[in-house]
Order: C-alpha cells, then sequence, then structure tokens
C-alpha cells in the first residue's frame, strides 16, 4: 500500500539554498526527534522545488537514525484509494490502527483534500491519534493549509499548530550548484559557462531546470562542437543576458518557465526589504530615550498625573538631560503624594484638589497643602491641671491607677478600652486626664481628650458646617481618644454611630481609647448595644469611696500652707469625717480653710470641731439651704457636671474657690 | 488606536488603501499578499461581489515581527470604492494610522479619482480626523496602460496632489510600485512615532 522511499531522496542529494535552507532544517530536526519538536510539519512550495525529496530524505534520515522506526510515505491520494479499500473490505478499523501505530508518517500532496469531507474528518482523527501518541507527521502540499479550498477549520489549525515552512524558488547560486549536481550525476561534461547561462534563466523550478539541462545534455550527444553559452541559450529559447542593472523584459524561455513570475520587481525578496525599511524607521522612533520618556508618560498618566512637561520633551531634537528632567518629575511626583497623603488626613476633601495631580504646579500644591494645615487644629488634648503625680493613691482606687499605670506600658495593647467607672467627685476625670498627659508625652502623639458633651457639640458644628470629613480626619489622626463621661452619648445616635467608627480605627490601630462613666457600661441607659459591647470588651475599673489614706493625701494637699505643711491633728480629724467623695472632702476643706481666715487664726484641729461640728461662727456668706449638686442642665440638652468644665481653670484649688461662689 | 504600546511592547499600524472603484487597491493588497510569507501573513479576508468587485473590505494583518523589541503588526485595509458605499468606507477609516490614495492613471477617470479624493476628505472630517496630520501618499496606478489613455504622474501631481504628499506610480497588476507605496506610507506613519505617539 505504502510506496518504498527513493534512494536517491536523501538530504546528501538535497541541494541547500536560501529558499530551502529553512524546510531542510526542520526536515532534519523532525528526522532526528521524531514527535517532539515541530509537529506536524506542513511544507509547501510550488511544484518542482523538492516537497517529494525532502519527505523521503526525511524519512531516510530518521531510519538511518533509529532502524526500528516505523516509517511510511505515501501520497493522499494513495491513502485515500487504501481508504476507500479497506471500507469496501470492511477492514476500516484495522487499517486505522494500521496508521495510528506508524512512527512518522509522511504524507504528500495533501492540496487534494480539497472538497473531500469524509478524508478531511477521517485524517484529522489520524493527526490527533499520532500527536497524541507522541509519533511524527509531515505533510507537504503546494499551497499553505489556509489556501487548501474548503479544508476544515480543525485541520487547519492543526496542520499550522507546528510548524508551516515553505520552499522558495532556487536562487542563481542554488540553481548552479543544482545544475552541476545533476550534470555530474548523468556524467555529463559541459564546457564553462554552460551551465551558468542556463542558471541565469529564472526556472521557477527544479523540475524545469533538469529538463532545460536535459535538452543540452542530449543536443551535446548529437553534436560534433562542444556547447557554448550562446549556442546553450539558444537552444533553451533564452534571449541574450540583458546589461545589468536591467530586467530582462521577456525571460520566459521555451521551458515556459518564469510565466508566474511579475515582470516588473527587481529584486527578489520585496517583502524581506521592506522589513529592513521599516525596522529601520521603527528603530529611528524608537530611539531609547524617546521610549523612555514615553513609557514614563504611560506611566504616570496612568496613575493620574498631568503630563505635558513630559510631553514637551518630544519637541526637542536631540536628547537633552531627558534622565534629569525624567528624576525631576519622579521627584516633584513623589512630593505631591506626600503632600496629598498628608491632606488627606488633615482634610480629606481638600485632597481631592487637581493641584495634586499637576507636578507643573507643585508651588500651588504646597500653598494648598500649607492651607489645610494651619486649619486643622489637633483635636482637644489633656488638662494640665491634672497630672498623675497629684492625684492621690490608696486602697479604694488602686485597681484603676495600677490600670492607667499598665497602660501608661503599653499604650493601645493592655487594656484597650479602658472604662473607668465610679460616682462623681471620685476622680475620674483627673485620672483620664493624667493618663492623657502621660500618653501626650510620647513623640508624635496626638491625644485627644475631652468630655463626651464637647465631642457631641465638635460633631454638630462640623455637621452644620458642612465639615464632618475634616472633622472626622482630626479625630483619625489622634494616638489616644479619651472621652469623659461617656454616658452623655445616651440618646445621640449619629454621635455613637461616629463614635462607633473611629473606635474600630482606632482599636485597629493599637491606639488607646479610654473612657469614663458613672456606672459600668452595662447598666448605662441609652447606648447601643454596639458601644457598650466595644466598651465592656477592655478593662473596666472602678473607684470606689475614698478611704482614709485617699483622704488624708488630698488634704495634705488642699490644707497644705504656701511652702509649709498642715497640721497632722487636722488632717487626722478631717480624714475621719464621713467623706463620700474627693469633692466632699474638698469642700469640708475649704470651709475650715474659710473659717480660719475669717478669724484670722491658724487651723487647728480644735477649729476645724467648732466649724464642722456646730459651733461655728457664721463664715461663708452661701445662703442656707442644700448644698448645689454641682450639676447643671446644658442648653443643649443634656445634663452636665459643672466638675467637667474644671480644666479651663489652671489650678485646683482656685477652682474649689470659684464652685464655692 | 494606539500605534505604539509601550506597556505590551506593540506596534500596530492600520493602513487604508482608498481610491474610486476599479483603482486597483485590492490588487495592491492581493500582490502583497502574494510576496509576504506564508508565517507572517494572516488571512487575507476578502469580501467581494460575484463580479470581484470589493463589497465590503479587504483586510490583510501582517506580522513584521519583533523589529527594535515591539512586536510589530501592519493591518492592510481597502474601503470599497463604488459611491454607494460611504458608510463602510467610512467605518474602516475609522482609527487608520495612514491612508494611501490609489488613484487610477486613465485620464477618463479624472473626475473619479477628484470626487474619491475629495470623499476623503469629507470622512475624515466626519471622523473628526485632521488631514494635514493624518500620513498620506498617493499611488498613481495603472501606468502600465498605453500612453494615450492616462495621465503622466506630474500630470496627476498636479491635478490630485496638492497637498504635496509623497506619489508613486504604480502598476500593482504586476506588482511595480506597489512595495514602493507601503513603503512610502509606513515611514510617514512610523515617522510619527517620533513625534510622539498620542495615547
Amino acid at each position: 500500500m505504502t510506496t518504498a522511499l527513493n534512494p536517491k531522496y536523501t538530504f546528501d542529494a538535497f541541494v541547500v539554498g536560501a529558499g530551502n535552507r529553512l524546510s531542510v532544517t526542520a526536515g532534519r530536526t523532525v528526522a532526528e526527534t521524531p514527535g517532539s519538536a515541530y509537529n506536524p510539519l506542513f511544507v509547501y512550495s510550488g511544484s518542482g522545488l523538492g516537497k517529494t525529496h525532502l519527505l523521503m530524505a526525511i524519512g531516510h534520515a530518521a531510519k538511518q537514525l533509529a532502524p526500528g522506526l516505523g516509517v511510511e510515505y505515501l501520497t493522499l491520494d494513495e491513502y485515500v484509494e487504501a481508504f476507500h479499500a479497506a471500507i469496501a473490505a470492511g477492514h476500516g478499523d484495522a487499517f486505522r490502527r494500521r496508521f495510528q501505530t506508524v512512527d512518522v508518517l509522511l504524507l504528500d500532496d495533501v492540496q487534494f483534500l480539497s472538497n473531500r469531507k469524509e478524508m478531511q474528518a477521517e485524517l484529522l482523527r489520524l493527526t490527533e491519534a499520532l500527536q497524541a501518541a507522541g509519533r511524527q507527521i509531515v505533510l507537504t502540499s503546494d499551497r499553505p493549509p489556509a489556501e487548501i479550498a474548503d479544508l476544515d477549520e480543525r485541520l487547519i489549525s492543526r496542520f499550522s499548530g507546528g510548524l508551516v515552512v515553505d520552499i522558495g524558488p532556487p536562487d542563481y547560486e542554488t540553481r548552479v550548484a543544482i545544475l552541476r549536481r545533476k550534470a555530474e550525476e548523468r556524467g555529463a561534461r559541459l564546457p564553462p559557462g554552460v551551465l551558468e547561462a542556463v542558471a541565469e534563466a529564472p526556472f521557477g523550478n527544479v523540475r524545469e531546470l533538469m529538463g532545460a539541462l536535459n535538452r543540452l545534455v542530449a543536443h551535446q550527444a548529437v553534436s560534433e562542437t562542444p556547447l557554448d553559452p550562446a549556442t546553450a541559450r539558444r537552444i533553451l529559447g533564452l534571449a541574450e543576458p540583458a546589461p545589468p542593472g536591467v530586467a530582462p523584459a521577456e525571460v520566459a524561455g521555451a521551458a515556459g518557465a518564469a510565466a508566474a513570475a511579475p515582470a516588473a520587481p527587481a529584486s527578489g525578496d520585496e517583502f524581506g526589504d521592506f522589513l529592513a525599511d521599516v525596522a529601520v524607521t521603527v528603530g529611528k522612533a524608537l530611539e531609547t530615550w524617546r521610549a523612555q520618556v514615553s513609557e514614563a508618560i504611560l506611566r504616570w498618566e496612568g496613575e493620574g498625573y498631568r503630563v505635558q512637561r513630559l510631553r514637551a520633551l518630544f519637541e526637542q531634537e536631540t536628547p537633552a538631560a531627558v534622565d534629569e528632567a525624567l528624576a525631576a518629575f519622579a521627584r516633584d511626583v513623589e512630593r505631591l503624594r506626600a503632600l496629598e497623603a498628608e491632606v488627606a488626613e488633615l482634610d480629606p476633601a481638600a485632597a481631592g484638589d487637581s493641584v495634586f495631580r499637576a507636578p507643573d504646579r507643585l508651588a500651588e500644591a504646597e500653598a494648598t497643602a500649607a492651607r489645610v494645615r494651619e486649619g486643622a487644629a489637633p483635636p482637644p488634648g489633656p488638662s494640665a491641671a491634672f497630672p498623675l503625680g497629684a492625684f492621690a493613691v490608696g486602697p479604694s482606687n488602686q485597681v484603676a491607677v495600677s490600670a492607667v499605670r499598665a497602660v501608661l506600658e503599653q499604650p493601645g495593647r493592655k487594656y484597650n478600652p479602658l472604662v473607668l467607672v465610679g460616682k462623681s467627685g471620685l476622680g475620674k476625670t483627673h485620672l483620664l486626664h493624667a493618663l492623657g498627659l502621660e500618653l501626650a508625652r510620647a513623640p508624635g502623639a496626638v491625644v485627644a481628650c475631652l468630655s463626651t458633651q464637647a465631642f457631641i457639640d465638635e460633631l454638630i458644628a462640623a455637621i452644620d458646617g458642612n465639615r464632618v470629613d475634616w472633622w472626622r480626619a482630626r479625630y483619625r489622626r489622634a494616638t489616644a481618644l479619651l472621652l469623659d463621661d461617656i454616658h452623655l452619648l445616651a440618646g445621640k445616635e449619629r454621635t455613637q454611630e461616629e463614635l462607633f467608627n473611629l473606635f474600630n480605627l482606632l482599636q485597629d490601630k493599637e491606639r488607646q481609647l479610654a473612657f469614663t462613666a458613672p456606672a459600668p457600661p452595662r447598666a448605662l441607659a441609652g447606648l447601643e448595644e454596639r458601644i457598650v459591647s466595644r466598651l465592656e470588651g477592655g478593662l473596666v475599673a472602678e473607684l470606689q469611696e475614698p478611704d482614709r489614706e485617699v483622704k488624708r493625701a488630698v488634704l495634705a494637699r488642699l490644707l497644705a500652707p504656701e511652702g509649709g505643711s498642715a497640721d497632722p491633728a487636722v488632717l487626722d480629724y478631717l480624714a475621719d469625717r464621713p467623706a463620700e467623695s474627693v469633692r466632699a472632702l474638698a469642700a469640708l476643706a475649704q470651709r475650715v480653710l474659710a473659717a480660719a481666715a475669717a478669724r484670722e487664726a491658724p487651723l487647728t484641729a480644735g477649729l476645724a470641731r467648732e466649724v464642722l461640728e456646730g459651733r461655728t461662727p457664721r463664715e461663708g456668706r452661701r445662703p442656707p439651704g442644700p448644698r448645689p449638686s454641682g450639676l447643671v442642665v446644658s442648653s443643649l440638652g443634656g445634663v452636665k457636671s459643672r466638675e467637667k468644665m474644671v480644666w479651663e481653670w489652671r489650678d485646683p484649688a482656685q477652682r474649689v474657690i470659684e464652685e464655692l461662689r | 488606536m494606539s500605534l505604539v504600546n509601550f506597556t505590551t511592547r506593540e506596534i500596530t499600524c492600520k493602513i487604508v488603501y482608498y481610491g474610486p472603484g476599479r483603482s486597483g487597491k485590492t490588487t495592491n493588497l492581493h500582490y502583497i499578499y502574494s510576496r509576504v510569507p506564508e508565517s507572517r501573513r494572516g488571512r487575507m479576508v476578502s469580501l467581494a461581489t460575484q463580479t470581484d468587485r470589493t463589497l465590503f473590505f479587504d483586510f490583510l494583518p501582517i506580522d513584521l515581527g519583533e523589529i527594535s523589541g515591539f512586536a510589530t503588526r501592519f493591518q492592510l485595509y481597502t474601503v470599497p470604492g463604488q459611491v454607494y458605499y460611504n458608510a463602510t468606507r467610512r467605518l474602516v477609516l475609522q482609527g487608520a494610522d495612514g491612508v494611501v490614495f490609489v488613484a487610477d492613471s486613465q485620464a477618463r477617470q479624472l473626475d473619479e479619482n477628484i470626487e474619491s479624493l475629495q470623499n476623503l476628505h469629507g470622512n475624515l472630517l466626519e471622523l473628526g480626523v485632521d488631514i494635514r496630520a493624518l500620513p498620506l501618499v498617493l499611488q498613481y496606478n495603472k501606468q502600465d496602460l498605453p500612453r494615450e489613455l492616462i495621465l503622466a504622474p506630474a500630470d496627476l501631481d498636479d491635478a490630485l496632489n496638492f497637498r504635496g504628499v509623497p506619489s508613486f506610480p504604480a502598476d500593482a497588476l504586476h506588482g511595480r510600485g506597489v512595495f514602493e507605496t507601503l513603503k512610502g506610507i509606513s515611514e510617514l506613519v512610523l515617522r510619527k512615532l517620533a513625534a510622539g505617539s498620542p495615547a
């Protein structure tokens, strides 16, 4: 069924020239490593350029390298014939199996697949089976796969999926080489110049060339005189060679060669010339510096920056300091980024300004940032009136103070949030501000420490002024947020919402949160569950009624005359008096101090007893009646403790005097 | 269309062959097709009527391979020359990086040439393309016809080439002048790279 390989058609006998070098190389590769390099290999060319020779050469070479290989060569027509015969005999499956086990299948002239749908399907199946099994398939055709009429798309893609190479017509040198070899094979001796004269005729294929050689050999055999180039040309019906540089007007010879070739083009490889020209033009256009600038434009424009400055570089004829210009641009962009990031923290709305995208307007951007910086006041900080050192510590508040100290050791990590709980007047505010003051010592610290009422008021003002973003940004910058009297949030839905978000944001960044409340968070009415659970999630530390130790320490500070110390007997007496809060104790101390001042006498235990136990002279201007609670109703509706405004006064002693008025 | 893409390192040029009906636009493409190695060209899509007139457009993609590190592709299009296919012409013209105007050198076709050239201007105007900025070359095709039937390139230059763009005499059927024209337009298009490719 299959044709034996013609022993003459080997690679050695194949004259390699520019037109067929690629296909021969591919063929050799395939023969050396069947099934792995180019599979399928599809070789196409006009008639008579060596397709069959190449195909058989591949078969020979493959067999020579691996004698055990199953190599089959057949033309498509033979294949079709065999297939039909097998089907007719009922051996269709055996036929398929037989071809599927071939190691190297060489199929010639597949252009005849045109309009043979069932054969196309069969060949598709075979190609797939061979490829899957790593077996080699080599096909030849007189045209590329895509041009075979009616060829199944799948076959086209299969064929094109390996390597598609063409064999071009031989060039002059190759033609001479072929003629010499063939003349030698025939044992013909032709005078010098004859073969060259033949080769000069642009025969489109080797078969025609062979025909011409045969005629010359035959002519010489019957002629007495040796051939000369002119006679050879005359025998072959070729025109005399044209002077160099002028294309022959009529080159078609008796052999009918060159009919297909267009007469006009002078160059053999117009596309190659074109490609070379284009390469030169592109090379010029893509000079490195232009490419650099274009890449920079693409990059920065992609990131949203204005790039006119870079575009202007293209107007230069020669590159002048391009690197420097690009670096300067990058520097400006970096600066803009820094400014934008800073402004985004201070006032997100301002960060959207287009000036931060225009490196050419860097100065304006700096000015904008400066304006924002000025406008962005830091959030209210802790009052200096409440240093930690002035906080009297005793068993009643030991837990809370220890918690504060623990927080100071690891702000944001240990107890976050810290909630200080206790009745009014036990020093929660003092402790909170003391914590704030200590936290503020850290470099770069921005401690927001304020009453919840002030926090609410600020938010309302921000909403009113349409500056909520700015307000948020201000607090988001804080490294610690300490809010006094968190219970005042009750019913303030918007503030709770804002605090909730702020809380999460700050806690995520391990920034310290601390609050004070009159009762544990669970017991506070009007707070959303999500706030309560977050407050409970940290440490809730309670401050108890002051014990004797605390009371004594507080009194010692309050009653000490300038530059001296208080009478211990007075301290003992007063410390033993009942006082439910530090504030009540302070009132007590104030009363005895005022009495002593009125009498212009030193403060003694006796005087104190006299004042406090009924036998007192009328010392105060305070009218008789119940003592004010210290609570006032805020104009905003919330209950505000007067005590909470104290940080506006520098000295606690002054504050007490103020309160007594 | 972006001519040069520095991100994907690609250069893609769309070149449109424009001109009156039967001036030889498709013939240009066919000749180029026949000269481009199989591995470099895509399928030539040609939608022609039964009488072989271009009905919609011809499209020939050519892969020039890697040039200066850029995968370079040319896409050659023709427009249908007949007057009534103007919508198609405008569509094909859209995004063109360069135009080859193929004029018919026959003296009796001069009016058709002028009309088609005006049509080109009109369509570019409607597409918002500044024709002064668009690379353009003229090809005077059918110069192989007997002298008495055709106008000489110089006469055609006088009649058509008022902008003074490069012009090429040609015989597209036999290939003369075809690649010269393609080189001419390619050079103009690619030279625009140097002026900074507008994205």
